[in-house]
């Protein structure tokens, strides 16, 4: 019973908070439920809007190319870095915290840290080219989270044990197959967590855009976040921000139970 | 192979260090050379920050470290070392949380902070995020009481203390740097979040010190200041930064327990 007490605050909060307006997102998905009056039952309205809404579609589409291109370039950066900084040598830690230390920095922060940064009127590196709204933001996630995902990988790196990387040595095996057979498939748990914790935070992408870009031009650089928001608390709509979320939600619990999968492959 | 090693890594490490290092020479720039007129016109102009948004900022870290830490401390004590009904089904709901991205969910939470009075309310704010920090809390604290040998509780429970006494005199020093980890990522979250204010608070007197900053690049029309902007990088950063330097351990040890439990 003592026990059941210690965790009542716990229980009053996640249930409250968290099981409560899950089921009340899924609820007013299925309502005409504006800001201010009464809403009422309209399904499944909203989600053949999401299917109907341009924006929606440009948005998903401009979301996966942009979680596409950092997950890439995040996670070949992350794990060269801590390949770089795996052993212990004079000036390591120097490395290790340079790496990291953006991560200090809260990530709106950081945004309007480049955007001065990467502006024209004092920005030593004034955007230009081609597409210089995404490529800021993808300077700036690569800047932020590099040293991030290089710590969690490095875990994983010094997990594996030393006479794994021996035996493969007096048989004979060159750097790139140990490389290939050894640490990559050793490290598969730790490599499944930044894949997907990556995928995941790149799909609810909204303070870069947000800040940096807004969103534009043309709308160019607007994330499905960013589409929910708008539905919400510029169209007032909330009953069709709500489906948008069920939506990515789906979406976002089946990366998570692939991330699973993985993990379960591994101790099978 | 040593050198270029240390090539490399001094070229990487000057790459990652110069937006930083950028943003505080940016924040002291002036027209005639360098001094503080990028701050004084950050905390003076009539979209910048005022005292009430660094007060707001200060009250929702006080309020969400706080509540974690007492939340966090007592539902890893229960689940360190207690038996209970519904204690299986209650933890794994509080680290499905890491499941289900707040940012799908903020829209409900909206509607529910205003059913129960909380609109564009610091409290209601500092409850969401103490619930998001919940999963990493809990799951930090149920693994620090966890790891106290049983025979210290058992010597102080012969000595007459009761259960609280136990938890408040044996074991809070036990897990110490459990608590310091927790509190810290409750202020780091509560101090630098952007998104969860954005939805939850609305009018500017209620603003934190982040919405306010950001609000300085959102709400001008013409053209931004980019000077004071980076003042207000400077001073949001500044905070996090002096933690770092002296907790780096607890940093650590933080960022990397998520990684050990796959």
């Amino acid at each position: 019973m003592t026990g059941a007490l210690y965790a009542t605050p716990a229980a009053v909060l996640v249930g409250l908070f968290f099981v409560v307006p899950l089921l009340l997102v899924v609820w007013m998905s299925l309502h005409r439920w504006p800001l201010l009056g009464n809403p009422r039952l309209n399904a499944p309205d909203n989600y053949t809007a999401v299917v109907d809404n341009a924006l929606v579609a440009s948005a998903a589409w401009f979301t996966l190319r942009y979680t596409v291109l950092i997950t890439a370039l995040l996670f070949v950066i992350a794990f060269g870095l801590a390949l770089l900084v795996q052993n212990r040598r004079p000036g390591v830690g120097f490395f290790r915290t340079a790496f990291f230390l953006p991560m200090t920095v809260g990530f709106a922060s950081a945004s309007l840290l480049f955007l001065g940064l990467l502006s024209e009127e004092i920005g030593p590196l004034p955007a230009g080219g081609d597409s210089p709204a995404l490529g800021s933001a993808v300077l700036l996630v690569l800047w932020r989270f590099a040293g991030f995902n290089m710590l969690i990988l490095l875990t994983g790196l010094q997990a594996i044990p030393l006479d794994v990387y021996e035996a493969a040595r007096i048989d004979g095996a060159s750097r790139w197959q140990v490389f290939g057979r050894i640490t990559v498939p050793l490290m598969r748990p730790t490599i499944a967590l930044v894949l997907t914790m990556m995928i995941t935070g790149s799909l609810l992408a909204f303070d870069q855009f947000w800040i940096l870009t807004r969103g534009g031009p043309d709308n160019s650089t607007t994330s499905l976040v960013m589409v929910i928001y708008r539905e919400a608390f510029v169209r007032l709509d909330l009953g069709s921000a709500a489906g948008i979320s069920v939506v990515l939600l789906v979406l976002l619990a089946v990366v998570s139970s692939v991330q699973f999968a993985v993990l379960r492959r591994r101790s099978a | 192979m040593r050198t270029s090693y240390y090539v490399t890594g001094s070229a990487l490490a000057i790459l990652f260090l110069f937006p930083l290092v950028w943003s505080g020479w940016a924040s002291v720039r002036t027209d005639t050379g360098f001094g503080l007129e990028n701050y004084a016109r950050l905390f003076t102009s009539s979209n910048g920050i005022r005292a009430v948004h660094v007060l707001n900022s200060v009250v929702v870290s006080a309020l969400t470290v706080t509540g974690t830490l007492v939340v966090a401390t007592f539902a890893g004590y229960a689940f360190g070392r207690f038996r209970f009904l519904g204690r299986d089904l209650l933890f794994l709901l509080t680290l499905a949380i890491l499941m289900v991205p707040y940012a799908t969910i903020l829209i409900a939470l909206y509607v529910l902070l205003s059913w129960l009075g909380l609109e564009d309310s610091l409290v209601g704010l500092s409850l969401v995020l103490i619930v998001f920090q919940l999963p990493f809390s809990v799951f930090m604290m149920r693994n620090s009481f966890e790891a106290v040998p049983v025979e210290l509780e058992e010597s102080a429970r012969v000595d007459g203390c009761s259960s609280v006494g136990t938890l408040v005199r044996i074991m809070l020093p036990a897990v110490r740097p459990g608590l310091v980890t927790v509190g810290l990522f409750a202020f780091l979250t509560s101090w630098s979040e952007f998104f969860a204010p954005l939805i939850l608070l609305n009018s500017t007197d209620e603003f934190t010190a982040v919405l306010a900053v950001v609000n300085m690049r959102t709400a001008s029309h013409g053209s931004i200041d980019y000077a004071a902007l980076e003042a207000g990088v400077v001073f949001m950063a500044l905070p996090c930064l002096v933690l770092f330097a002296f907790m780096q351990r607890s940093y650590v040890r933080g960022f990397t327990s998520g990684a050990l439990k796959g």
